[in-house]
């Protein structure tokens, strides 16, 4: 049911190995030229985020794993390329492109970046009055999948599924990565912070009394609790 | 090499920076990327935008009361006011440490994290033994970093699991009431405003 991006709590993965402060943003040149190439892509708008996100989280288990960090968005990259027909199999393989793109008219230019970067892409929307309100107890859905799509992308991490929850603020209503990831439309949903006790999620003497832990999720994913 | 069609990546070069290099080849040539454009991109990245934002923004909060109950009222309002607004930092929310609370910032699933304010995330936020352990024992995580935190201070770790960017306020050292928001703001370091660190001390 689960995929490997989905590692919240996971054991075997040794300690982290924190970069000095003033490490370079990117460690190889050709890693920068990946971010910025997935970025350029990305505005000629032929998917969203959420199909970006779940285009990574379809890498097979082995190669999320062997892959590093901007090789996944690379692999995932050259997947959407073709899957969403920007390219075909035959031109990526031949590393050849076969004339000029009808799509050409939507490249990003230098002259544009500057105004692209800096507009971003809010998902805030009009969307559905909250069912919750501040204090709420809720539940969270289980299992952690999308119930459109099998093995589709769903934002509620697998640790924090059929868990106990209190709701701690409210942010409005956010696009819904479980339909958007699917052209399934933006969907607009209600979306809380909702803060689970450590000690429900890992076990009383796995952690010390008060740590908590918060997500930000949306109201599909939750169930109300009666006191 | 058989072709795997869930995976149409398996037919470019497995090395990464011929990855790259055959991607922007190919692009390029159907007229799908301005190669200028992503140097612009990269130097955005890589000298324009950077956890001096944030720096700056905390040392604000710490010298300017007004300004810290707007942080809190409206973060990303407040900081969009400095200028601080963009890709990956639509929706920003600030926490604050306290003496019985330390907050810290993970993102399991993938690697969101407040761009704007924070630039590019840094390898070990992205790894996944910072993923997949920040959430289950943030204490010994810290360790690693250095930080011990008292016994009374209760760690509260935000997931980032949707469009919301967290940036943590760390609090203000002690000793420098003398000193100048500029100043201030060199003592804020990135890891402190990730919750991975705590600010220098003057």
């Amino acid at each position: 049911m689960s995929r490997v991006h989905d590692m919240g709590g996971r054991f075997g993965d040794g300690s982290v190995s924190p970069d000095a402060e003033d490490a370079p943003v990117f460690a190889e040149d050709w890693q920068a030229r990946a971010l910025a190439l997935t970025l350029a892509a990305g505005g000629l708008g032929q998917w969203n985020l959420d199909i970006s996100r779940h285009a990574r989280e379809q890498l097979s288990p082995k190669d999320y794993s062997r892959l590093s960090y901007y090789e996944k968005w690379l692999a995932a990259l050259a997947d959407l390329l073709v899957k969403r027909g920007v390219l075909t199999l035959e031109e990526l393989g031949k590393t050849q492109g076969a004339g000029r793109s009808p799509l050409a008219e939507k490249t990003l230019t230098k002259d544009r970046v500057p105004s692209v970067l800096s507009s971003g892409g809010p998902v805030d929307r009009r969307g559905p009055s909250p069912r919750f309100k501040l204090g709420d107890k809720v539940s969270t859905r289980h299992p952690a999948a999308n119930v459109y799509v099998a093995g589709g992308h769903t934002r509620l991490p697998s640790y924090a599924s059929g868990q106990m929850g209190t709701i701690i603020a409210h942010h409005g209503c956010h696009v819904f990565p479980d339909s958007n990831a699917h052209d399934l439309g933006e969907n607009p949903q209600p979306i809380y912070a909702v803060a689970f006790n450590a000690a429900d999620l890992w076990g009383k003497g796995n952690v010390q009394g008060g740590d908590e832990v918060i997500l930000d999720l949306w109201e599909p994913y939750l169930e109300a609790v009666d006191d | 090499m058989p072709h795997d069609h869930d995976h149409p990546h398996t037919v470019l070069p497995p090395e990464p920076a011929l990855r790259v290099k055959a991607l922007e080849t190919i692009l390029t040539q159907k007229g799908l990327i301005d190669p200028a454009a992503l140097d612009e991109i990269i130097d955005t990245y890589q000298n324009k935008i950077g956890p001096k934002n944030g720096a700056r923004v905390v040392a604000k909060a710490w010298s300017d009361p007004t300004f810290l109950q707007a942080l809190r009222d409206d973060a990303t309002a407040a900081v969009s006011e400095l200028g601080y607004y963009g890709r990956q930092g639509e929706h920003i929310k600030v926490v604050e440490n306290t003496p019985d609370i330390h907050n810290m910032v993970v993102c399991t699933l993938c690697s969101c994290y407040p761009w704007p304010l924070l630039g590019i995330p840094p390898a070990w936020y992205k790894s996944d033994a910072y993923r997949s352990r920040a959430v289950r024992e943030p204490r010994a995580v810290l360790a690693e970093f250095g930080v011990t935190l008292s016994a009374d201070q209760s760690v509260r770790v935000w997931d980032s699991t949707a469009e919301m960017r967290y940036l943590v306020l760390p609090m203000r050292p002690a000793g420098t009431e003398d000193l100048s928001e500029e100043a201030l703001a060199e003592l804020v370091t990135r890891d402190s405003m990730v919750g991975t660190g705590l600010p220098k001390k003057p």
